[in-house]
């Protein structure tokens, strides 16, 4: 019998993190593992393993050379302890991916069950795709939709079978040297999700992703494309766990979205990385004439989150919304935010960012607001809301405004706030405990952003603020 | 003995100012007592105090709930036990429902009272219940679906008040200047609320300044309080004395310092 202990836990307030489990027994039974460390070689074996077209190859090697030249950032958070000779940044668990669970092998199919994964499916998704560690092992699209059109596949996939589309769009929102890290993604990028919705589709349910790091010391690096074509519809779904190990693991990803006219995407990411992950993402969408473009990005977990979900308004009449929640405990800094750029008149934009600070957790908002000489009549609102717990957490707030254009009706409003005595006392008079009370008032302080998540993920997203306030109060 | 008995309570301030000073007194199921005194003789911090605010610190004497004296304990344990307090200015709640916020608290007692172990309401019975409180109380049903306290009128807060009370049925519960702010329309509804709830499960204590709610519910006893000390007891007919002569006839000649 193993005694490995199923759960690894640490000290601290996401002691109770529950998707702290590993799979020890499969640890070396990978199928194709990179050397840690990174150069060109290693770039050349993924490239090599995965059968790649030639000017996939020398975009990896280019980016390379772009993220080894590229001194990393002096703003936001401390990445300077990242040792980037000491991570995995390929590992294949699997030789090939399953479209039924039954079908994965039993250790990461026990993962999945252990998430809620297949049983979410059946209820109320329209498609699934399932990334552990490099490589999407499972995939699922509903028949009809399928038959509408609908593309929805990993990266990879989409690069062998719609080569031609992938070709098209793939770096051309984030250029691979846009910053260091969306440099290192093209360079070893694996995985992501791949989804085109033809003109006049509107998937009602949404499709979700799901991304797992099991290993230490792994690097995830998936790459999402996202097309929604005329008139058109998506809500795509993600989230994301790790298990709790004493080195850091690092997740960087790209996240490329075109939304073309009156079309309209929604992109939902519930983060909750273990307290060791380096999240690093960069997530750009586009959106033409009167499309309509929404950003709800929930950050949970994560030792460092730096990701500022953008929007560029490039057709008349197009709408931007980013709701950003980030919330942060001991040994967490969250660096979130939203940026919109109105290139077209008559273009709106919305940003909610709401943060809570706790335990010595620092929490912030970083944010753009760019409007274009030429996007006249347009409007814009950024609203930063910032609650902190206790005297040891803090919160910072960054808003950037560039304003090019005279005729704009733009608006900012920013508050901090605690919880105060009364509330407490007030709630706690009717029977709730202290962390219960203080858990309500934080949902209540994030309910405009919970409010707009599938039903089943607001009620996942409030478990976990409760997880996060409990034990920790008093 | 009475449910809820405080025998010699004294209560201070962080500061260490004495505010209440050596009270006693014992309420019932069953029984609606009135404490009525002046402004700023401590009647709101006696009502705190009851239900444990954390600013308001009992220096001596007890607050006994079933025999058991509670006067340490958090204000959360005390409700889980049955003691409620209707507040005089109550607190907004933003993002959170009153129906959410009332499942909670709900679920948070019946918590309590299973030993530790969820034991959530069914939700249409909890819902049919709500519906049902609110119609009786004439609280809008529109209410339910809004931000606790948030944006409320005076009237609709106090009416939401007691709506909980009657949602969580305490044992004792306390009112704090509930009548305060009321037109006639929401003082009658308020009263009458109460009226029903007092009976063989729950007692209530009255804290006003005026006798008008007194109107509308008749109190079995009425205490007056004055400088943190009852100084006079009797009947309904004691609120009707004050209404027409005022506090200053029990006014102490000279208001002592500490002695």
């Amino acid at each position: 019998m193993a005694v490995t202990p199923e759960v690894e836990v640490v000290q601290g307030i996401r002691s109770d993190y529950k998707y702290g489990f590993s799979n020890p027994d499969e640890a070396e039974d990978y199928f194709f593992k990179s050397g840690r460390g990174l150069n060109h070689e290693i770039v050349e074996a993924i490239s090599a393993h995965k059968n790649e077209p030639e000017w996939m190859r020398k975009f990896r090697h280019k980016s390379l050379d772009y993220f080894l030249a590229r001194p990393l950032p002096t703003w936001g958070g401390n990445v300077a302890e990242i040792d980037f000779e000491n991570i995995f940044y390929y590992i294949s668990p699997t030789e090939k991916q399953a479209d039924k669970w039954e079908d994965l092998p039993a250790e990461i199919l026990d993962t999945w069950n252990k998430l809620g994964i297949p049983e979410a499916e059946k209820k109320y998704l329209a498609g699934v795709g399932a990334q552990y560690e490099s490589e999407v092992v499972y995939h699922k699209l509903q028949a009809d939709l399928e038959a509408k059109g609908v593309i929805f596949l990993d990266m990879d996939s989409a690069l062998r079978e719609h080569e031609d589309i992938v070709k098209q769009y793939f770096g051309t929102i984030i250029p691979q040297n846009d910053n260091k890290f969306a440099a290192l993604n093209s360079a070893v990028w694996s995985g992501g999700s791949f989804i085109y919705v033809p003109p006049g589709v509107r998937i009602e349910m949404p499709l979700q992703a799901y991304f797992r790091i099991n290993a230490e010391n792994m690097g995830q690096f998936e790459r999402t494309l996202l097309l929604v074509d005329e008139d058109a519809y998506v809500h795509y779904v993600e989230g994301c766990t790790a298990p709790i190990y004493s080195s850091d693991s690092l997740h960087s990803a790209v996240v490329e979205i075109i939304v073309k006219p009156r079309g309209r995407c929604r992109y939902t990411t519930i983060q909750n990385w273990s307290n060791n992950v380096y999240n690093l993402v960069t997530k750009r969408a586009v959106a033409y004439e009167d499309a309509t473009m929404e950003w709800v990005d929930g950050n949970l977990g994560s030792k460092l989150t730096m990701k500022y979900p953008a929007i560029w308004l490039m057709g008349e009449r197009a709408h931007g919304e980013v709701l950003s929640i980030a919330f942060a405990g001991d040994g967490q800094h969250q660096d979130a935010g939203g940026k919109c750029v109105h290139v077209a008149p008559n273009t709106s934009s919305v940003i909610t960012s709401k943060s809570i600070s706790k335990n010595g957790g620092r929490a912030g908002y970083r944010g753009l607001l760019q409007v274009s000489k030429g996007a006249h009549g347009s409007k814009s609102k950024v609203v930063c809301d910032a609650l902190i717990l206790d005297e040891e957490s803090r919160s910072d707030t960054y808003p950037y405004i560039q304003i090019d254009e005279s005729n704009v009706d733009i608006g900012h409003e920013a508050t901090v706030s605690k919880i105060g005595e009364e509330q407490l006392f007030y709630l706690m008079s009717r029977g709730l405990s202290e962390s219960e009370a203080s858990a309500l008032i934080v949902s209540g302080f994030v309910e405009p952003i919970t409010k707009e998540l599938p039903l089943e993920y607001a009620v996942e997203m409030n478990r976990l603020i409760q997880l996060q306030m409990e034990g920790s109060v008093g | 003995m009475a449910l809820l008995e405080l025998r010699n309570l004294h209560v201070a301030l962080e500061d260490g100012t004495e505010i209440v000073k050596g009270v006693d007194l014992k309420v019932d199921v069953g029984e609606t007592h009135a404490i009525m005194g002046p402004n700023g003789s401590g009647k709101s911090t006696l009502s705190y105090a009851i239900m444990g605010h954390p600013a308001y610190e009992v220096t001596e004497g007890e607050i006994l709930f079933d025999g058991e004296n509670v006067a340490q304990m958090g204000a959360d344990e005390r409700a889980q036990r049955g003691l409620f307090l209707a507040f005089q200015y109550p607190h907004a709640i933003p993002g959170v429902t009153v129906t959410s916020f009332l499942r909670s608290a709900l679920n948070a007692i019946r918590k309590a009272k299973n030993g530790g172990e969820d034991d959530p309401v069914a939700i249409p019975e909890f819902r049919k219940e709500l519906l049902s409180q609110m119609d009786r109380l004439k609280v809008s049903r529109e209410l339910a679906s809004r931000y606790l306290n948030d944006g409320f009128s005076g009237g609709e807060k106090k009416r939401v008040e007691i709506l909980q009370m009657a949602m969580l049925k305490p044992r004792i519960a306390v009112l704090d200047e509930t009548d305060s702010g009321l037109d006639i329309d929401a003082l009658q509804i308020v009263a009458k609320g109460v009226k029903e709830l007092v009976g063989p499960d729950m007692g209530a204590l009255i804290i006003t300044h005026y006798q008008r709610i007194l109107n509308y519910v008749q109190p079995d006893f009425v205490h007056v309080f004055v400088d943190g000390k009852i100084v006079e007891e009797g009947g309904p007919e004691l609120a009707h004395k004050l209404e027409a002569e005022g506090y200053e006839a029990f006014t102490p000649v000279a208001v002592g310092g500490e002695s």
